[in-house]
């Protein structure tokens, strides 16, 4: 940070030692390994994890505030901001090309497993020798019915509403970033307290579709290929969702202590885009896992 | 490696820009200089390579004869399977990203790399990863043994080992994603004015696509072995037919990332041997622009081509009929840079260094391992190959002959530039004949092997194979030993030797070369000037 001090706004900021990125390598195996752990019945595997995640809190606190600090002090130019959104944008990318595998898993179980099993083209031997009787019809839990009856969640309850809501947080959001272009900064707080509010509110009918699911439905992660595809892919949501919620809190404090500027606020901005990566990518779920 | 003045290391305590590399161990830690964090990832690379090299050596070991000898069938299968774990993410990738990071910034006019931070997060990832891969071998269990692909439902018999080995994979892919995004950040950012696009070195093209192909695909393997943890720890039916789900499915997912994968290990090769045939030849690249739009072409149908990986699985016949004229089509690129490669060289005034010898025997055994390549995308043809050590020898002569002296080449045609000192050219010239001699007497009996029938990853086979295989191992262990006359080699370089000048080379172009040798630990912080004498391609350069 001190090297900061006599940085020449003209040239690229390059910072110079990191510490931080070490403290992630840390938590990251920690929590990585005590996952491992756990999952083969080690009992310390619990604590190892917490471990790596302090560690990940640490450096999340370390890493941001430092940034956050350059940034406000004015060290970045906007070469170094267009790094900055260059560097999201492709992250964001990466993430839509893992869920395109969950995606691509669902699209590949039900155009072609699951008529495959029930002897559809060259899978008539294997329905006529192993699987007799199947209907290959969505949703299954395949031929042998692995983890029992269940039904679905019906696409036009709390998923439209959940739809609705997500799709009026991109609003809120776009109105918080039009508040802050026009530097009122009480608008953008209010907007963005909006849009966490309706995030948070997203994950807690999600998680309450979840409970109704594995309680009254019979649907669970274990039911077969669709309990499968539909968890993993609504689950992995969640969990994206979850995160932007958070990091909007963040930008939301951080707009109330007086951050951003209408020129300089790609803390704002990359978050944004998230939240639209996250509105998307549930469009996406709305459509294929609950509607069609 | 560097040897910066007293002065200019004393300067750090002012906190200049201006200063030179800090000292004691945390500067590697710390460090967030593209040089720096270049260094670690080819030093760790080369230990990676001795690390899977001597996995290879204990496969080529057990056999050198029929019958079992050294090695129980179930270690057996773990060296295989972490040879290729070790070598793909271990030695060839981040050899890669450690050119990248040494060499893009000096090439396009960059102070650093765009996200130094990150970048060092990139590299410091790796050791942790890699920890936890290597200490599933001693694991009660063992480690993984089901080959690199992961194919359930066999992988999902792994014992306690299997959770490590997922998070491990993880955590490489998230190395990749970071230092791909950074990689592309830097050349679209970060070019010095003038340098437009197509002024930009093959070297730096080749990398800009390879970025895009890892943010596409590494996702992707991340999504396929989070299913097989599911599969496996958490009930989920992915890859159980019995659920509704698909073993083959696996190898769809795993593969639309495995071949662009197959691609990212190789397209930076070809930017390196784009860069050292022209310095050698002593004329500017033939066809730049054909070299950039043929390695955007081969980028694109890999996406389109990963089921010929799994011919003899159960396809619809459209689909194999479809994935074989897919991947035929790739030949036309990949002749389009053999062709280039070769004309840069016609009526040049060749000279033969070390990078040269090693960019030449890219191009043709390259091109052997491209032509069984073509056979192997013969739908009825694969039928007979598929599994069998005719593969083995294919891929090795791309990986090995490629993207390996790939590496060779470009540390050769770039040691002076980083270290200062020229290499032994004598020991290099030795390395170079006994290399590309021992690997040929390795991997080219492969090819009769698998077409007289004998599958791959197993430890014992039959009689009729016996010669072949002696005379393979033969070729592996020597082969394993010239490498570690190239560790020599480089460590006796960056220890000392002859002072190279900043041009290194008497035909090298580009802005690498405008440097003094060795590179200061900060370059370019003032953009330089770009004019066409300094550019590395194009035909008004030469």
């Amino acid at each position: 940070m001190t090297h900061a001090d006599t940085h020449n706004p003209d040239r690229y900021f390059i910072p110079h030692n990191a510490p931080w990125p070490i403290v992630g390598s840390i938590g990251m195996t920690a929590l990585l390994a005590g996952a491992a752990m756990a999952m083969n019945g080690s009992a310390s595997g619990k604590v190892t994890m917490l471990t790596g995640v302090a560690f990940i809190i640490v450096m999340l606190f370390g890493w941001f505030g430092q940034v956050v600090r350059e940034s406000v002090g004015g060290y970045y130019n906007s070469q170094v901001d267009t790094s900055f959104r260059m560097g999201m944008l492709w992250f964001i990318f990466s993430e839509v090309m893992f869920f395109g595998a969950f995606f691509g898993a669902l699209f590949y179980a039900r155009v072609f497993v699951v008529p495959w099993l029930g002897g559809e083209g060259h899978g008539v031997m294997t329905n006529a020798l192993l699987w007799q009787g199947f209907d290959p019809v969505w949703p299954t839990n395949g031929p042998a019915a692995i983890g029992g009856n269940f039904d679905t969640v019906p696409a036009f309850g709390v998923p439209l509403v959940n739809t609705l809501i997500l799709l009026t947080s991109g609003l809120t959001v776009t109105m918080a970033h039009w508040a802050l272009k026009n530097a009122q900064r009480r608008a953008l707080v209010l907007w963005l307290a909006a849009t966490v509010t309706l995030g948070f509110l997203f994950v807690y009918l999600q998680a309450e579709e979840y409970i109704h699911a594995y309680q009254e439905l019979g649907l669970t992660l274990g039911s077969g290929i669709y309990g499968s595809t539909f968890f993993m892919l609504t689950g992995f949501h969640g969990m994206h969702v979850t995160l932007g919620a958070i990091m909007l809190t963040v930008i939301m404090f951080r707009a109330a202590k007086g951050h951003f500027t209408d020129a300089n606020h790609f803390g704002f901005e990359g978050v944004a885009w998230y939240w639209h990566f996250v509105d998307v990518v549930w469009l996406g779920l709305f459509v294929f896992v609950y509607v069609v | 490696m560097s040897t910066h003045s007293t002065a200019t290391i004393a300067q750090d305590h002012v906190h200049d820009d201006h200063h030179g590399a800090p000292k004691g161990l945390l500067r590697w830690v710390f460090t967030t200089n593209h040089k720096d964090i270049g260094t670690l990832y080819l030093v760790f690379s080369l230990l990676m390579f001795l690390v899977g090299g001597g996995m290879a050596m204990i496969i080529r070991a057990e056999l050198f004869q029929p019958g079992l000898q050294l090695v129980n069938p179930e270690f057996f299968n773990q060296m295989t399977t972490m040879h290729a774990l070790v070598m793909i993410f271990g030695a060839v990738m981040p050899a890669f990203v450690g050119l990248a990071n040494w060499m893009i910034p000096m090439m396009i006019g960059a102070p650093d790399m765009a996200l130094p931070r990150m970048n060092n997060w990139s590299f410091w990832i790796l050791p942790f990863a890699f920890t936890m891969l290597l200490s599933t071998l001693f694991m009660p269990s063992g480690g993984p043994a089901s080959g690199w692909t992961l194919y359930p439902p066999l992988s999902l018999q792994t014992g306690n080992s299997f959770a490590f080995v997922i998070f491990a994979i993880h955590m490489l892919g998230i190395s990749s994603i970071m230092g791909a995004i950074n990689v592309i950040a830097t050349i679209l950012n970060m070019r010095a004015p003038g340098m437009t696009l197509l002024r930009m070195p093959v070297f730096v093209w080749t990398w800009l696509i390879t970025a895009f192909l890892l943010i596409a695909v590494m996702p992707v393997l991340a999504g396929a072995v989070t299913m097989l943890l599911t599969d496996r720890f958490f009930d989920t039916s992915f890859f159980n037919a019995a659920g509704g789900g698909d073993p083959v499915m696996f190898q769809h997912i795993f593969w639309f990332f495995g071949h662009p994968e197959v691609y990212i290990m190789i397209l930076p090769a070809f930017g390196i041997i784009s860069e050292v045939i022209p310095t050698f030849a002593r004329k500017p690249l033939f066809g730049y622009t054909a070299m950039v739009y043929a390695t955007a072409s081969i980028a694109l149908l890999s996406f389109i081509v990963w089921a010929h990986h799994m011919f003899t699985v159960g396809m619809p016949l459209g689909a194999e009929l479809f994935f074989m004229y897919a991947t035929m089509v790739i030949a036309v690129p990949t002749g389009v840079k053999i062709f280039n490669w070769v004309s840069t060289m016609w009526r040049g005034s060749m000279t033969f260094e070390t990078p040269m010898l090693f960019a030449l025997a890219f191009v043709i055994l390259f091109t052997i391992g491209g032509f069984s390549g073509l056979m192997l995308a013969v739908v009825p043809a694969d039928f007979q190959y598929h599994d069998t050590y005719f593969v083995v020898a294919h891929f090795h002569y791309v990986l090995v002959t490629g993207a390996v002296f790939g590496i060779m080449a470009a540390v050769y045609y770039w040691l002076p530039k980083w270290t200062g000192n020229m290499y032994n050219e004598r020991l290099g010239k030795i390395h170079f004949w006994w290399s590309v001699i021992s690997v040929n007497v390795l991997f080219f009996p492969q090819h009769y092997l698998g077409l007289a029938g004998m599958p791959r990853r197993i430890p014992d086979y039959a009689v009729q194979f016996a010669d072949y295989n002696m005379i393979s191992s033969v070729g592996g262990f020597a082969f394993g030993l010239a490498q570690l006359l190239f560790a020599f080699i480089v460590w006796q370089c960056a220890r000392g030797g002859v002072k190279a000048t900043a041009q290194v080379w008497e035909g090298a172009r580009g802005l690498e070369w405008t440097l003094p040798s060795p590179a200061p630990y900060h370059t370019f912080e003032e953009p330089p000037t770009i004019d066409d004498s300094m550019v590395a391609h194009g035909d008004t350069a030469h």
